[in-house]
C-alpha cells in the first residue's frame, strides 16, 4: 500500500515531531510512505477567510502531488476535512473527486483502513483528549455530544491500546478550543477566553498532557499553558501512539 | 433595534473585560444546553424527529406560495383578517393603522422576535403609542432600555441583582432585593394591571397551520393568552416561513421546540387561535421582510426552516462568551449570523466571521439547518461582494500565490519563515493579538521537510 504523507504547513515548520511520529507509525504497520517535497498547503487559511476562489493553485498542486498514491494521510482533521469538502479542479474534476475520497486523517486511517487492533506503545501519563471540532464533527471521528446516538471514538479507541495511559474525563467533552484559524486574531478576546476555559477543564481533571488529532488546536492551548507558566504539555496523538 | 458602529469582535472584547461575568454567562447558558441534552436523550427517536421536521420544512419552503394562499383562504374562512406586509415598514404601518381604527394608544405585546426585527416598539413610540412587553424577560430589558440578548431568554445577560435594581426604580420594590420569587410577584402584579387595561394585544406566531388556518403561540408564562383574551383586538405578526402544512405536524414541532430551547418537554402554554370571538377581531400580518430574497438564495434558503428555539445560541462557545448584544442584530448567535447578512450585507458583514466553524450549532438544530456551512458560504459571498478590507484581500492574494508555487514556498519557507511571516498569529510583538494572552510556538532546529530530506 502506497501512502502519500500530507503534512500541514505549520506542522512541517513548527511541530516536526508530530510529522515524524506519523511517518514512523505508518511504517510500523508496513505502509510504504512518501512525503512529496513539492507540497505546500491545502488552502484552508484562504478558504475559511472567504477566499476559496483563490485556492485554485493549491488545489492543482495538491492533485499533482498526491494523485499517484493509494491513500493520502495527514496528522490533521482540519486540513483533511478541507480537502474532503473543497478540493475541486474544473479541469480535472475526476481526479479531484477520487482524491477527496482517499484522503484520511491519521487515526481514522489506522482504525478504518489498517484496522489496527493493537499497538506496541506505552505512555505512562494522565492524558486529556481534546476533540478537535473539524475532526470530530466534520469527519465524525468521535460521537458528538449534541446527538442522540451511540458513543464511539476512533482516536479514543487507539489511546486505549496504549499501555499505562490514563485517559481523564473532562467536564465538557467536545467544546471548541477557540483557535478557528484567523478567528484567533480577528476575535482575539473570545478566542483566548475559549482557549483558557478549555485548558482549565483539562487542568482541573489532572491532565499531564493534552492530546488531539489537530496540532492547530494544541498549538493554541500550548500558547495558553505557557503563558500561565504551566508544566502541562501538549502532544500530538501520533507521538503517543508511536511512543515506546 | 440595537444600533452600534462597533463590530462583533469589538463588542465581544468589551464584554470580555469582565471575566467573572463572562464565566457566569457561559455557565448559565451551558446549564441550559445540559438541560437540553438530558431531555433529548430520553427520546430514542430524537434524531428521527429532527429529520422529519427538516423534511416538512423543506416541503414548506418548496411550496411556500401555495401554503400561504391555503392558509389565507382558511384563516379568512375562520373569520380572521389577513394582511400582507412586504417589509418591516409595511408591517409597522399596518399595526399602526389597526390601532388607530380601534382608537387605541396603549398596547400589550407578548414575545415576538419579528417585531424586534421590524423595530415596531420604536416606530409606535414615535407615533405616540405605548407598547408594554408582557414576557417577563422582555419586560426587564424594556425597563433597562436594552434590546433582548437572546431570542428565547431575552434578559439572560442580566443578573438578578440588576433586575432587583430595575424593579426598585420602576416598579417600587424595596431596594437591594434580588429574591427571584419576590421580583416575579412584583412583575406579576404590574403586568396584571397592564393586561386588564390594554385594549389591544399583539402576539407572535410560532406555527401557522395551512390546512386549518389556525396559528399556535407558545409561551411559558401564559402572557400571550392573558393579552389576547382580555383585549378588544388581537394582532398576530408572523414571518411567512412560520407555516406548517397540517395540524398533525405540530406533534413533531411542539416536541422539538422546547426540548431544544430550554430542555422542557413542552411549553407551559401552546395556545391555538383559530376563530375570533364575537366583536373581538383577530388580525394576522404575514411578513416577508427579506424572506423571499433569502428563499431565492439557493445556498442559504434553508435558514428559513428556523423555528427560533435558540439552541444554537446556548451551545455556541462564541455566543456564550460574547453575549447576545455583540451580534448587534435582533436575532443573535449562529442563526442570526446567517439571517442578518441577507437583510443588510454591509451592516452585518462581521457576523459570519464571528465563529470558529465548530459545527455544534448544526448538531443541536431541531430542523437540521447546516448553520456552520452557511457561515462558511456567507464568508465567500461577502468577499465576492467586496465587503472585506482591501489589505486583507492583498495579503490573501500573496499567500495564495506563494502556496501555489513550491519554489516560492520553499524559498520563503526555510526555517519556518513563511509561516512566521504569513500566519497572522505568529508575530512576536505586543501589537499581535495572539501574543496578548498566548505564547508563540517555538521554531524547532529543523523542519520536517529538512529532516525528511536528510533521512532519504
Amino acid at each position: 500500500m502506497k501512502v502519500g504523507l500530507f503534512i500541514p504547513c505549520y506542522v512541517d515548520q513548527f511541530y516536526p515531531n508530530a510529522a515524524i511520529a506519523t511517518l514512523q507509525l505508518l511504517e510500523k504497520f508496513g505502509v510504504e510512505v512518501t512525503y512529496p517535497l513539492t507540497q505546500t498547503c491545502c488552502g484552508q487559511p484562504m478558504a475559511n477567510s472567504g477566499y476559496e476562489h483563490l485556492t485554485k493553485g493549491c488545489n492543482e498542486l495538491f492533485i499533482k502531488n498526491f494523485e499517484p498514491f493509494d491513500y493520502i494521510v495527514a496528522p490533521s482533521g482540519s486540513c483533511v476535512l478541507h480537502v474532503r469538502e473543497h478540493l475541486h479542479d474544473p479541469a480535472n474534476e475526476e481526479a479531484a473527486t477520487v482524491l477527496r475520497h482517499k484522503v484520511y486523517e491519521l487515526t481514522s486511517f489506522l482504525t478504518d483502513i489498517l484496522q489496527v487492533k493493537e499497538l506496541n506503545a506505552r505512555f505512562p501519563h494522565k492524558v486529556g483528549m481534546h476533540q478537535s471540532c473539524h475532526g470530530q464533527r466534520g469527519l465524525k471521528l468521535s460521537q458528538m455530544s449534541e446527538l442522540v446516538a451511540e458513543p464511539f471514538s476512533k482516536p479514543g479507541s487507539l489511546l486505549k491500546m496504549v499501555k499505562d495511559l490514563d485517559l481523564i474525563e473532562l467536564g465538557r467533552t467536545d467544546e471548541c478550543c477557540g483557535f478557528g484559524g484567523t478567528f484567533c486574531v480577528t476575535e482575539e478576546a473570545v478566542s483566548a477566553k475559549m482557549g483558557k476555559d478549555r485548558v482549565a477543564d483539562h487542568l482541573h481533571h489532572g491532565a499531564e498532557y493534552i492530546t488531539g488529532v489537530d496540532m492547530s488546536c494544541l498549538m493554541h492551548m500550548e500558547g495558553i499553558l505557557k503563558r500561565a507558566g504551566s508544566k502541562v504539555k501538549v502532544i500530538h496523538i501520533a507521538e503517543i501512539l508511536n511512543a515506546e | 433595534m440595537h444600533e452600534s458602529t462597533k463590530d462583533h469582535a469589538a463588542l465581544a472584547a468589551l464584554f470580555n473585560k469582565d471575566e467573572e461575568r463572562v464565566n457566569w454567562h457561559d455557565e448559565t447558558l451551558w446549564w441550559i444546553r445540559q438541560k437540553r441534552d438530558k431531555n433529548v436523550h430520553q427520546l430514542p427517536e430524537w434524531e428521527a424527529l429532527r429529520e422529519a421536521a427538516s423534511q416538512i420544512k423543506f416541503n414548506v419552503l418548496s411550496n411556500l406560495h401555495d401554503y400561504l394562499l391555503e392558509f389565507e383562504k382558511n384563516a379568512t374562512a375562520n373569520g380572521v383578517q389577513v394582511h400582507w406586509a412586504a417589509d418591516a415598514k409595511e408591517h409597522n404601518e399596518i399595526v399602526h393603522r389597526l390601532l388607530q381604527e380601534h382608537k387605541v394608544d396603549r398596547m400589550v405585546k407578548s414575545k415576538s422576535m419579528l417585531t424586534e426585527e421590524c423595530g415596531l416598539n420604536e416606530y409606535l413610540a414615535e407615533q405616540g403609542i405605548e407598547v408594554i412587553d408582557s414576557d417577563l424577560g422582555e419586560r426587564i430589558v424594556q425597563l433597562a432600555k436594552e434590546p433582548p440578548s437572546h431570542i428565547v431568554l431575552p434578559c439572560i445577560h442580566k443578573k438578578k441583582e440588576e433586575i432587583g435594581d430595575l424593579f426598585h426604580q420602576y416598579l417600587g420594590t424595596p431596594a437591594n432585593v434580588a429574591d427571584p420569587q419576590l421580583l416575579t410577584e412584583a412583575a406579576r402584579q404590574h403586568l396584571r394591571d397592564v393586561f386588564l387595561t390594554r385594549r389591544a394585544a399583539l402576539t407572535g406566531v410560532n406555527f401557522a397551520v395551512a390546512e386549518t388556518g389556525e396559528f399556535v403561540v407558545c409561551t411559558n408564562e401564559g402572557n400571550a393568552d392573558m393579552g389576547a383574551h382580555l383585549a378588544d383586538v388581537h394582532i398576530a405578526s408572523m414571518g411567512i416561513e412560520k407555516l406548517i402544512p397540517e395540524r398533525k405536524h405540530l406533534g413533531i414541532f411542539l416536541r422539538l421546540l422546547t426540548r431544544s430551547a430550554t430542555g422542557q418537554p413542552i411549553t407551559t402554554y401552546s395556545s391555538h387561535f383559530k376563530k375570533p370571538r364575537k366583536e373581538t377581531p383577530i388580525h394576522i400580518i404575514l411578513v416577508d421582510n427579506g424572506r423571499s430574497v433569502q428563499l431565492g438564495r439557493k445556498e442559504f434558503r434553508n435558514s428559513l426552516k428556523c423555528i427560533r428555539c435558540g439552541a444554537c445560541m446556548n451551545t455556541c462557545p462564541v455566543y456564550r462568551r460574547s453575549g447576545g448584544h455583540s451580534y448587534h442584530t435582533a436575532v443573535a448567535g449562529p442563526i442570526g449570523s446567517i439571517l442578518a447578512p441577507n437583510l443588510d450585507m454591509k451592516k452585518y458583514k462581521d457576523l459570519p466571521f464571528a465563529s470558529t466553524l465548530c459545527g455544534s450549532c448544526s448538531n443541536v438544530c431541531p430542523v437540521k439547518i447546516d448553520i456552520h456551512d452557511q457561515l462558511y458560504k456567507w464568508r465567500q459571498e461577502l468577499v465576492k461582494e467586496g465587503y472585506t478590507p482591501a489589505a486583507k484581500t492583498i495579503s490573501m492574494k500573496l499567500m495564495a500565490q506563494t502556496l501555489s508555487s513550491p519554489t516560492l514556498y520553499n524559498a520563503a519557507g526555510k526555517s519556518g519563515r513563511f509561516v512566521l511571516k504569513h500566519a497572522p498569529f505568529l508575530v512576536n510583538n505586543k501589537l499581535n493579538p495572539w501574543y496578548k494572552e498566548r505564547e508563540m510556538p517555538e521554531a524547532p532546529k529543523e523542519s520536517f521537510r529538512e529532516w525528511y530530506k536528510k533521512r532519504n
